[in-house]
């Protein structure tokens, strides 16, 4: 039961994307269409799932002061070898996602996992809480993938969508859009999740920007705590 | 000379970095309530970009292009991008305290900053000269510079607005920055028509 929380607590409760606010930069940039925002979901969720667990199996040998470094290392090789696989096996999309994929390395949903959960628990569990974060990241990035692909191209993953094609509004899958789905989608899980909401997570110790990132939900959280 | 000004123009302006193509969001939204700080955050990034762009373009072409190790470009990368702002941290602390004083508290955060990363490998992607990289570079850091001013002015109006409950903070945000970027869509054509 406990694993099962692991696993789907990262899927709607502590959804990195819609309620913790990380890795927000593929999440706007990748989800023109479907497609591209599906590609990045599963690349990133594969890097997350293996970095999670190597970070796990070494958590006792890596030294707690180089530690950052050392996850670095680590999710940079395997996001190297997502970016080859892709290369080789689908290259139109490893065309489509270009310099996104390479930037899965400063993704702050994969450092904050390793920093927040793989260096504390065992490897079954880190491997969960890679599936629960990836899945819930995967899951946030098709919703605002389709939202904009189908209000801005008349489409969905490539299969046209004939009532509502007249009325595309062509905005919605370059840039401006991509900011005004991504708040009106907070903005929704904010209004869902009100009241029921448990007392979340804060996955920002690990990302070396949290010191000036606006998490300041996070940092009140804290503050209660220690009261 | 003309075609330097273009890619210069080009990253302020039309390809903007934070606005057109979502590098470097996290600093972006986190660090620009006050104008004061978001310049700081961005004179920071400027240097940084200048100085990553000036390692790690010779490393790539002289060092890994020639000898068919150019897969290892994310990972060596992001450890020279790591390693360097480390030195040149402690290099302004002991040498320049006063430059350290007001850039410093920015610099470690910007290691993991996708802007920076993104800057170096697209470099390498547009197989750039180097004094195309360095412009480049450069363009892109007062593109971003410029994106997190002007946010910081719409910001400071943000705080004083009535939003509904659920947007509050950062969804209502997004939606002002949705607008900003709307406004640098019109930049859109000014490339040909300039310097066409």
């Amino acid at each position: 039961m406990k694993k099962l929380g692991i696993l789907l607590k990262g899927i709607i409760k502590e959804n990195p994307v819609l309620v913790l606010l990380l890795g927000t930069c593929p999440a706007l940039a990748t989800t023109t269409g479907v497609v591209s925002a599906l590609a990045m979901g599963i690349a990133a969720t594969a890097v997350l799932i293996c970095s999670n667990i190597v970070i796990s199996a070494l958590r006792k040998a890596i030294p707690d002061k180089v530690r950052i470094p050392c996850y670095i290392v680590v999710i940079a090789g395997f996001v190297s070898v997502v970016q080859m696989l892709m290369q080789a096996y689908f290259p139109d999309l490893y065309d489509m996602l270009g310099v996104y994929l390479a930037l899965i390395v400063v993704n702050c949903i994969i450092l904050g996992r390793a920093e927040m959960f793989a260096r504390k628990n065992g490897i079954i569990d880190s491997a969960l809480d890679g599936i629960g974060m990836g899945l819930g990241f995967t899951l946030a990035l098709v919703l605002m993938g389709s939202v904009r692909e189908i209000i801005g191209a008349g489409t969905w993953a490539g299969i046209e969508l004939t009532a509502i094609k007249p009325y595309a509004v062509s905005i919605m899958t370059s840039a401006p859009g991509g900011f005004l789905v991504f708040g009106c989608l907070i903005a929704l899980a904010n209004k869902v999740l009100s009241g029921k909401k448990a007392k979340k997570e804060c996955s920002c110790e690990g990302c070396p920007n949290s010191a000036l990132c606006g998490k300041e939900n996070c940092e009140s959280d804290a503050k209660e705590e220690n009261k | 000379m003309k075609e330097l000004i273009v890619i210069l123009m080009s990253a302020i302006l039309v390809n903007n970095y934070v606005l057109n193509k979502f590098l470097g969001i996290c600093p972006f939204l986190g660090v620009s309530k006050k104008s004061d700080q978001a310049v700081g955050m961005g004179a920071s990034v400027i240097f940084v970009m200048l100085v990553a762009t000036a390692a790690t373009w010779p490393i790539y072409n002289y060092l890994l292009a020639p000898n068919g190790l150019a897969y290892l470009q994310t990972i060596v990368f992001i450890l020279v991008i790591a390693a360097l702002v480390q030195f040149v941290e402690i290099f302004l602390k002991k040498f320049i305290p006063a430059l350290h004083k007001s850039l410093g508290v920015y610099l470690p955060l910007i290691t993991t900053n996708c802007a920076v990363l993104g800057v170096t490998i697209n470099n390498i992607t547009d197989e750039y000269t180097f004094i195309e990289s360095m412009v480049s570079s450069l363009g892109c850091g007062l593109g971003f510079l410029l994106a997190m001013w002007l946010f910081a002015g719409v910001r400071s109006r943000l705080e004083e607005s009535d939003a509904p409950e659920c947007f509050k903070g950062m969804p209502i945000t997004l939606v002002a920055a949705s607008i900003v970027s709307v406004a640098f869509m019109g930049f859109g054509g000014i490339i040909d028509k300039l310097f066409a």
